[in-house]
């Protein structure tokens, strides 16, 4: 708590909190934003809105690639390691079928897949979310903790080439924010 | 009240060049049947095992639309409300099959062995099947498949396209509780058909898993069958704006996600045969490698009903696309058809490879007859159920 006061004191910006009534004000705020240029922002939401990615003009995530050749890797490396058992490590003739027969290792193999794609789903959510982390500049506002109640809120960094301190959030509050604050690091 | 929900009525009528879909395919159809019998000449072996594998690839997609239907009614489904009458239309064909399972009655000799008394005596296996495999129990259960198809077929029809025009909650809610013993009764009798009339081909083989294989077959194929239907329909100019991106999406998900499964269960049917190495067995897989016709044909059918459409079907843009969509669902269509073939022809030639031209004819005789039944259902009422509670869920459907 220290600390943050501290960081508060210097004057130093993480950037502007707005927050809006409902989730149809804050979808075409979302479209605002997007059209304004900005790339450094967020919307937070305690459940999911159907459209809002669209309205936030976000992108394909690149987390199915990610699971697709995690997928695939594992399903190889299941196959790799039957092979190398049955074939180098350990042989063992088992009801008088060669040592490397492919259909008994299938299962193993789409099992591996499975772990592989499925490790990859969420090792792939945690890097974009850049998680775990131990805070965010956005838990100092007070406000905020509403929004895993019954609370819409856009944040805007700093860090944003479009963003002025003084500008931005007036433009948030002429977009229909019921109310702006800056969030301090 | 979502039943206000009005449509123009371009979308939900049949566009005016597919008026004459049954006529022409009736037709086609008709004239196919009469080639192949003459194509066929005295061989009434061929004919019978070319109908049999155009029967049941027919057979299979017209179970696959009462699949479609009870399930969507099962799991109270609105996604699917805009493509549902489609496919309540796929299984209003089933009554038909009343009729064309005749020449597959006249086929059985020819057929099955096991109706052949000289062979029974000869085989103490199949004396042992006999209580089973004998002609007269046989017909009373084709009759009982046949007879529950066209039941559930013509009852879900019926309610579905009563509401079109009361509106009825009643009819939904009352759907949706018997859409479960619907199930059942699916579940059991396609399972048995399956065994009766495909897998007793090769009557000392057997697979219990036989029937859910041939069942993930029909689900592939009325995926790609709608696919196809409704991409037509829109060229045609109706459905326009009713079935978006969104639907097809959906169904080319449901698509990819069947040619897994029907993947996983032939893998599994294999696999368990391959490690028990018992010969009466392995013979059914033997008699699909050991001529080198039928090993390639074998090897395509893993590599073309599940590998290639594996990797096609895998990426989001090519379920969203008309062009990679519809390549993807002709694609799974034809593979249905070898798929049916290699788990009817086999037996033909005792595990040789002769393909004939009655093979195709068949296949498209008895198409010809489902697409014109189909054709003449299409033009009753609309295209679309306009008045389901969920029509409004299904319009507005987007992918999360």
């Amino acid at each position: 708590m220290a600390e943050e006061t501290t960081a508060a004191g210097d004057g130093k910006e993480y950037g502007v909190l707005a927050q809006f009534a409902d989730p149809e004000k804050l979808m075409h705020a979302c479209a605002k934003v997007r059209d304004m240029g900005f790339s450094m922002w967020d919307a937070h939401t305690p459940f999911p809105i159907h459209g809002l990615d669209k309205a936030m003009g976000l992108k394909r995530s690149w987390v199915s690639a990610f699971v697709l050749v995690m997928g695939l890797s594992g399903a190889a490396i299941g196959m790799l390691m039957q092979w190398w058992v049955a074939e180098n490590a350990y042989p063992l003739v088992i009801s008088g079928k060669p040592f490397f027969s492919w259909p008994a290792f299938i299962p193993i193999t789409f099992e591996c897949g499975v772990l592989g794609g499925a490790s990859g789903a969420i090792l792939g959510l945690l890097i974009m979310g850049r998680l775990p982390r131990h805070h965010h500049a956005l838990f100092n506002s007070e406000r905020f903790k509403q929004v895993t109640d019954d609370a819409f809120f856009i944040s805007i960094e700093a860090g944003d080439p479009e963003y002025d301190s003084a500008q931005t959030p007036r433009f948030l509050e002429e977009i229909g924010a019921s109310h702006v604050e800056p969030v301090p690091v | 009240m979502e039943h206000d929900i009005s449509l123009p009525s371009r979308e939900i009528s049949l566009p005016e060049s597919w008026k004459r879909l049954p006529v022409v395919a009736g037709i086609v159809g008709v004239l196919a049947l009469a080639a192949s019998y003459f194509l066929a000449g005295g061989d009434s072996k061929q004919f019978a095992f070319s109908y049999l594998t155009g029967f049941y690839y027919w057979l299979t997609l017209a179970l696959g639309g009462l699949f479609f239907v009870v399930l969507h009614y099962l799991a109270r489904s609105g996604w699917s409300v805009v493509v549902r009458r489609l496919a309540e239309h796929v299984m209003g064909t089933l009554p038909v099959f009343i009729l064309l399972f005749i020449p597959v009655y006249f086929g059985m000799h020819d057929l099955y062995h096991w109706t052949h008394a000289e062979a029974v005596a000869a085989d103490p296996l199949l004396q042992h099947k006999e209580p089973y495999l004998n002609e007269t129990f046989f017909l009373i259960r084709a009759a009982i498949y046949l007879l529950v198809w066209t039941g559930l077929a013509l009852y879900f029809w019926r309610s579905s396209a009563r509401q079109d025009s009361d509106g009825d909650l009643a009819i939904t809610k009352r759907l949706q509780t018997r859409s479960a013993p619907a199930m059942v009764l699916f579940g059991v009798t396609i399972t048995f058909a399956a065994f009766d009339w495909v897998m007793s081909l090769e009557p000392h083989w057997f697979s219990t898993i036989f029937g859910v294989y041939v069942f993930a077959g029909c689900v592939v194929a009325i995926f790609s069958f709608l696919i196809l239907l409704v991409l037509r329909l829109k060229a045609g100019g109706a459905l326009e704006i009713v079935v978006t991106w969104e639907h097809f999406h959906d169904m080319g998900k449901l698509l990819f996600g069947f040619v897994v499964f029907w993947a996983y269960i032939g893998f599994s049917q294999f696999m368990l045969i391959w490690y028990a190495n018992i010969p009466e067995e392995t013979f059914w897989f033997e008699m699909r490698w050991h001529d080198p016709a039928w090993r390639n044909v074998s090897i395509f059918l893993a590599a073309g009903h599940f590998v290639a459409p594996f990797f096609f079907l895998i990426s989001q843009p090519v379920k969203r696309n008309r062009v990679t969509l519809t390549i993807a669902a002709v694609w799974m269509l034809f593979m249905h058809y070898v798929d049916i073939y290699w788990l009817v022809m086999p037996t033909h030639h005792h595990g040789e490879f002769h393909p004939s031209l009655v093979d195709f004819t068949c296949w498209l005789g008895v198409g010809g007859i489902v697409l014109a039944v189909l054709g003449r259902l299409m033009q009753r009422g609309s295209l679309v159920p306009i008045k389901d509670p969920r029509l409004g869920e299904s319009l507005a459907f987007e992918n999360p």
